[in-house]
């Protein structure tokens, strides 16, 4: 009897605690990929307690109850039949699938969140070297670090030049690698003004750790500022090497 | 038959001879040479897994993994020498340690045992690929001496491993080696326990571990000519300057990495399914029970998983830039997995219900495994949700993941077998205070490793970095992991010591210690002679190796 105390307890408890997370649900508007993935995180691990607390539990109590000092002594568990047998299959393989299937749903449903661009979404290009990240905003602004206005999404259309490396956001909980000879992307939500790291994810040699660049969230009026401030920066590169090479002078970079 | 049983016991009393040894087809030996090979694999990975953790104590470059990797002069960078060991430790566990020693050592010394028979189908293709895994250990070794010393990790994803100067021929032909090694083990191991099975045994009356070894080498045998097809592609690119992989030139990076894990994710399981038989067997008989729901973890378990297994290798592929049809596809079939698995856990916990539990140093292992299963089990689901595995991946969550299941708890399966079979090897035990402390430090020095690398892993701490200037605040953390790497390589240390002392000088035990009913201990003597069994095994129709309660 004594055996299925645990798991009821276990039950009541995802109930209780479903219960409650359906609650808190209803009352945030999830459309943030890097807040969607806090909250499924959550519940994946509540699920993980869960599954392992029972096994846990039933593994300690089957260790402590049936230990003897007796080295003659055998053990007494009766043969399964077919019905028995049958259904310590089936059952606990029909739970699995259960949760396996809640789990597929919930992490579909948040995949949907990362994978949907926005329409309004501000579109970056990135190449990645060996070692470096370089952003193109497509007006000829070119930079190292990657500034953003806060609000905007922003979507990365990104290809390598070399080897392969990942674009890896952690404090927006999204990464993506960047393979030589293909785009991928990834977008975000910048949701707040802050300064965050940008690394590279995917092993690509000796200065693979030091694959690093900064991702500045800024107020919509800090970014215009710059955004104007790089463009009179780039037309003026462009002006000065437009007049270099026309006194054939050697390229000065 | 008794004139070959009598040539054979002549030959072994005239005492050790080392050609006896070297030309051995006795697969009792073969499987003690390969357990020497692995552990000297083990050995050096484990030292590069200690340089690794050292370089990681300290925010900057200690330096200290140069000497690891035995670069005294300083020539390479140490971001290129923290990968050269990175590179060691990863392909010399896996493939020198981890599946040699259980498809190897394990299944060698105890499949023919178990099954009655006097040796394997083919006694010389076993010492074939014996010497092949050998050969392989050399050629890994070599990383050490040549200057170019590969550094592209187990994986050896191109285009790096294509445009690296490091020498990525010694993994490819590593790869190559070990791979002959197991195709031919496969088809020996699969043909034996077919065919040579004692009269009367059935496949229901197989021990587990039979049954996990017939897994694991039907994987092996399906999916290694993956993996070397694709080692043997990058091979062409980078030396003969074909563009397979190439971008460029019409090839596709990703073509290797989907060749590649097609074959590493089932190699899991060629790693997970012995180490699990091995469980059974402790389990049932220290607990003096029959397995529970024998034929639901046996056709539902070993052969679900057997199914599965192959449709699943996008989960390494999650942020590689797949097709997104494809990683939402394989994340159910990715969770799918653990209905298989939980089968095999269910009728691992049965086997202890109502049993007499009693406990030497192998059931203490066995049941540190019961709840590191848990742990690296369940730690896999996150992963194995696409959309979840977006942060996760390349973390040390991943890292921590993964080492729970093949870093320790196949490891201890490994360990709790050469404990539990040492009197069956020897004729001795190895069960005394040194091991009981050597256990203690592996399981408090390994918690204390990977449990920090779980938490800064969420957190977003990067795998493969040997430094980690941006994330200071996880320098704590980096610090218990080496502490803890420390005491297991005390522990580590004093179990190996502990083995050879047993071996020449332990204490003398009986034929059939734990008191087993499995044919390997109940019908020949400790250690046993050539040829197996002093008599033809038979079985009876209602026998089976766990019929404790007769």
């Amino acid at each position: 009897m004594r055996i299925w105390l645990g798991p009821a307890a276990g039950f009541i408890g995802t109930v209780s605690t479903n219960a409650a997370l359906a609650e808190a649900a209803k009352e945030t508007i999830i459309n943030n990929p890097t807040t969607a993935w806090d909250h499924a995180w959550t519940e994946v691990l509540i699920d993980l307690f869960i599954i392992g607390g029972i096994f846990a539990a039933v593994a300690v109590y089957l260790l402590i109850r049936y230990r003897t000092r007796d080295p003659d002594a055998v053990g007494t568990a009766a043969p399964l039949n077919l019905e028995k047998a049958l259904a310590w299959a089936l059952v606990p393989a029909a739970i699995f699938m259960a949760d396996d299937f809640l789990l597929s749903a919930k992490g579909w449903s948040l995949w949907n969140i990362q994978r949907t661009v926005p329409q309004n979404a501000m579109e970056v290009k990135v190449t990645a070297y060996q070692w470096y990240f370089e952003f193109d905003y497509g007006n000829g602004v070119t930079a190292t670090d990657l500034v953003v206005p806060v609000g905007k999404p922003v979507v990365m259309r990104m290809t390598s030049n070399d080897v392969i490396h990942s674009f890896g956001l952690n404090e927006y909980r999204l990464k993506e690698d960047i393979v030589p000879g293909r785009i991928t992307h990834l977008w975000f939500l910048p949701d707040r003004p802050r300064e965050t790291d940008l690394i590279c994810v995917e092993f690509c040699g000796n200065s693979h750790s030091e694959m690093t660049s900064k991702v500045k969230a800024v107020s919509k009026a800090d970014f215009d500022a710059w955004m104007t401030k790089s463009l009179k920066k780039a037309e003026d590169r462009r002006h000065l090497k437009l007049a270099v090479s026309s006194e054939t002078a050697p390229a000065q970079q | 038959m008794s004139a070959i049983a009598e040539i054979e016991t002549a030959t072994v009393k005239s005492g050790f001879r080392l050609s006896e040894w070297v030309f051995t087809t006795d697969h009792k030996r073969i499987g003690i040479l390969y357990l020497i090979g692995s552990m000297a694999a083990f050995l050096v990975a484990g030292l590069m897994a200690l340089g690794i953790r050292i370089e990681q104590t300290a925010i900057g470059e200690s330096g200290l993994i140069n000497y690891f990797v035995l670069d005294f002069s300083r020539s390479i960078s140490t971001g290129t020498a923290y990968n050269v060991a990175l590179y060691f430790h990863g392909a010399a566990m896996i493939l020198a340690f981890l599946i040699p020693g259980l498809t190897g050592f394990a299944a060698n010394y105890l499949v023919p045992l178990m099954l009655g028979a006097r040796d394997v189908a083919f006694p010389r293709i076993n010492a074939l690929s014996l010497w092949l895994f050998w050969a392989a250990i050399v050629v890994a070794l070599l990383t050490f001496l040549v200057p170019d010393k590969p550094d592209v990790l187990w994986t050896g994803y191109p285009p790096y491993s294509i445009t690296t100067p490091g020498n990525t021929a010694l993994y490819v032909f590593t790869v190559h080696l070990i791979g002959f090694a197991s195709i031919l083990g496969a088809v020996n191991f699969l043909v034996t326990i077919i065919y040579m099975r004692a009269p009367g045994m059935g496949w229901n009356q197989m021990n587990m571990f039979v049954w996990t070894t017939f897994g694991a080498f039907m994987i092996q045998i399906v999916f290694v000519p993956v993996l070397a097809a694709a080692v043997t592609l990058l091979l062409f690119d980078k030396y003969l300057g074909t563009g397979f992989f190439d971008a460029a030139r019409g090839g596709d990076p990703l073509l290797y990495q989907n060749l590649f894990w097609f074959y590493s994710h089932p190699a899991v399981y060629v790693i997970f399914l012995p180490a699990m038989g091995l469980l059974y067997e402790i389990v049932a008989t220290q607990a003096k029970n029959p397995i529970f729901n024998y034929k639901a973890a046996v056709y539902g378990g070993i052969i679900g998983i057997l199914v599965i297994t192959g449709e699943v290798w996008v989960h390494h592929l999650y942020i590689a830039g797949m097709p997104d049809w494809l990683r939402i596809g394989m994340m159910v079939t990715t969770l799918l997995i653990s209905v298989p698995v939980g089968l095999m856990v269910i009728s691992l916990w049965g086997t202890l219900y109502k049993g007499a539990i009693t406990y030497n140093i192998a059931m203490r292992y066995v049941v540190v495994c019961m709840f590191l299963i848990l742990v690296g089990g369940l730690t896999g689901i996150p992963l194995a949700i696409t959309s979840l595995n977006l942060h996760l991946s390349e973390t040390s969550f991943v890292h921590a993941h993964f080492h729970f299941i093949m870093g320790l708890m196949a490891t201890y399966s490994l360990f709790a077998a050469i404990y539990f079979w040492f009197p069956k090897m020897t004729g001795r035990s190895a069960d005394d205070g040194i091991a009981k402390l050597a256990f203690w430090c592996n399981v408090l020095g390994t918690q204390l490793t990977f449990w920090p690398l779980f938490i800064i892993g969420v957190e977003g701490m990067p795998r493969r970095y040997w430094d980690y200037a941006m994330y200071p605040q996880f320098q704590p953390y980096h610090k218990v992991a080496t502490i803890g790497a420390l005491i297991t390589a005390v522990g580590i240390v004093l179990m190996m010591a502990g083995w050879i002392h047993a071996a020449i000088r332990g204490r003398k035990t009986s034929t059939n210690p734990w008191k087993s009913r499995s044919l390997e201990w109940t019908n020949t003597e400790s250690p046993p002679g050539p040829g197996n069994f002093p008599k033809p095994v038979q079985v009876g129709k209602d026998w089976t190796p766990y019929d404790y309660h007769r």
